[in-house]
């Protein structure tokens, strides 16, 4: 019986979080909590990007799915978190479907802008029904609405927990599906179409699988996030947010399982530390990125997986 | 011996802007054979093997395989069918593993037996030792033998080789030639190939192509006694 070494590795990193809750300073808690939830979403763009190879930039729209899904039925349904949760996950899910059965008939550039496109048609649309959405100003989760059975988001400790479980859980299917044979799919569909279709597999249905999955994701975190900070508001669910995750993973390794956790690691703190010095902390967050894609365009986890660490998943 | 059909094209047609690629081929396979396509550049070989693996849509006549109307199949659907193609052009994944590129052909059928099925098509083109090996690094020679490999991993009842020979040292041509023939009866292998001494040790029957049309149909010998064909490839 020979080490997991890839299992070991990740149920280090989630033991590692739940470590860091007892020590850390209650600013650096916040962060890691609103972090992992934000690396749930850029696990869910990395299955569709890095493993499959769908360069959207749409997924913004699965996003805010599951952020009004969550917010408007705590908003006006008194819904509760449990629910919540599970409507912001399922609207991901179903969004990021409706929009694959469309996208999904083009690929490349013309991809990235038919997905562009729909988000934008997303975002203008709660900015329209203001009225339920409160638009730009956004709506202000009632403390009841953030009540996961006896839990209550709105507690530090109970959320970055609630974020760990939540996180733990994410990162462990996507590592299973990862090294599934139905990755290996996905992997082969990005590395080559042709090939893939003449080996027995539709590349129409595999990639919508593969970004109703990134969807399940994305509308679970949107919903996390409406949920744990008890806000949702049409700038989250502008293409800023299509953008975010897709930097995330490139930051941190595309087609690598925990690249999307230390992209968002670093570029979350890369901006906090950027904002303390210089109100350019665009320029600062575009240079680091010039400086990615020149020396390690694989991201880090990528290129320590070139360099070596092959078993990385 | 009554010779069982396994696939059957009539009235097989496909013109690209006037170019007549392929115009009105009737084609028969017989289960179990190695039967080899051959004719001069540009006759419409590929074309021609692309309307039966549906790479390429008919525009207009039937294929049936197994008795069944593939004509309209997705190209996908007939892989599942049992219709497995090989690049002329090496199409390995180049930055999987050896192994992973067997294995997404195995499990393309559904096998329970992914890793021994996977290592077992390996070991019949001599690649088991390489099964950890990043396919990308392999030389061209045993590319060309892991695109064979996948072939036999989808363990399919056609197996069309698209001129798998290209570029092969003689000794490796050899050992190719070795696994052909442990491919049939159990499997039909439709081979597309340059090498005429490949195909006269090979193939059981001939079909020769010349303008997008068939030329002629039978076996070596009586291929190679066969005036039209001569005139075809001399220019006599």
């Amino acid at each position: 019986m020979t080490v997991d070494r890839a299992l070991f590795l990740h149920l280090g990193l989630i033991a590692a979080l739940l470590a860091f809750h007892f020590v850390a300073p209650a600013y650096h808690h916040t962060n890691i909590a609103r972090i992992m939830v934000l690396a749930i979403y850029a696990m869910g763009y990395n299955i569709a990007f890095g493993y499959t190879g769908l360069l959207s930039l749409g997924h913004a729209l699965f996003f805010g799915s599951g952020l009004y899904a969550a917010g408007l039925l705590a908003y006006h349904a008194d819904g509760t978190a449990g629910i919540g949760l599970i409507a912001g996950l399922l609207a991901g899910g179903a969004v990021a479907f409706a929009l694959g059965l469309f996208a999904l008939r083009t690929a490349g550039v013309a991809f990235m802008i038919v997905t562009l496109m729909f988000a934008q048609a997303g975002y203008l649309t709660v900015l329209y029904f203001g009225s339920y959405t409160r638009g730009d100003e956004g709506i202000v989760i009632p403390k009841a609405g953030r009540m996961l059975a006896s839990l209550d988001l709105s507690d530090d400790n109970t959320r970055y927990l609630v974020a760990l479980a939540l996180f733990a859980v994410a990162l462990l299917v996507n590592l299973w599906l990862a090294r599934s044979p139905r990755g290996r799919i996905m992997v082969a569909m990005r590395e080559n179409e042709e090939r893939s279709r003449m080996l027995g597999y539709n590349p129409y249905t595999v990639k919508l699988t593969a970004l109703t999955i990134s969807g399940l994701y994305a509308g679970l975190s949107g919903a996390a996030y409406a949920l744990m900070f008890g806000y949702a508001g049409a700038s989250l669910a502008s293409v800023q947010y299509s953008i975010l995750p897709l930097l995330y993973v490139l930051l941190g390794g595309a087609g690598t399982v925990i690249g999307p956790f230390l992209g968002a690691l670093l570029m979350f703190y890369l901006i906090d530390y950027a904002s303390s010095i210089t109100d350019a902390h665009q320029f600062v967050t575009g240079v680091a990125l010039v400086l990615l894609i020149l020396f390690a365009p694989k991201g880090i986890l990528g290129t320590i997986r070139e360099r070596g660490l092959k078993w990385l998943p | 011996m009554a010779a069982v059909t396994l696939l059957e094209a009539r009235g097989l047609t496909r013109h690209f802007d006037g170019l007549k690629a392929v115009d009105g081929v009737d084609f028969d396979l017989h289960q179990g054979e190695i039967h080899a396509l051959i004719g001069p550049n540009g006759a419409g070989k590929t074309t021609f093997v692309s309307l039966l693996s549906g790479r390429i849509p008919v525009q207009s006549g039937t294929i049936r395989f197994s008795g069944r109307d593939i004509t309209h199949l997705p190209a996908h659907a007939r892989v599942r069918l049992g219709i497995a193609y090989t690049f002329q052009i090496t199409q390995v994944y180049g930055a999987l593993t050896v192994f992973d590129n067997v294995a997404l052909a195995v499990q393309s059928r559904h096998s329970h037996r992914l890793r021994d099925d996977a290592m077992a098509a390996l070991t019949r083109v001599g690649l088991q030792d390489r099964a950890d090996q990043t396919a990308g690094t392999l030389s061209y020679g045993h590319q060309r033998l892991l695109e064979v490999a996948m072939g036999l991993g989808l363990d399919p009842k056609l197996l069309i080789l698209d001129e798998p020979t290209q570029g092969l040292a003689q000794g490796e041509i050899e050992t190719f030639k070795d696994i052909v023939r442990g491919v049939v009866p159990a499997a039909t292998v439709l081979l597309i190939e340059h090498n005429m001494d490949v195909v006269m040790d090979l193939a059981q029957r001939i079909t020769v192509l010349n303008f997008g049309e068939v030329l002629a149909t039978g076996t070596p010998e009586a291929i190679r006694a066969d005036k039209a064909v001569q005139t075809a490839y001399l220019g006599g």
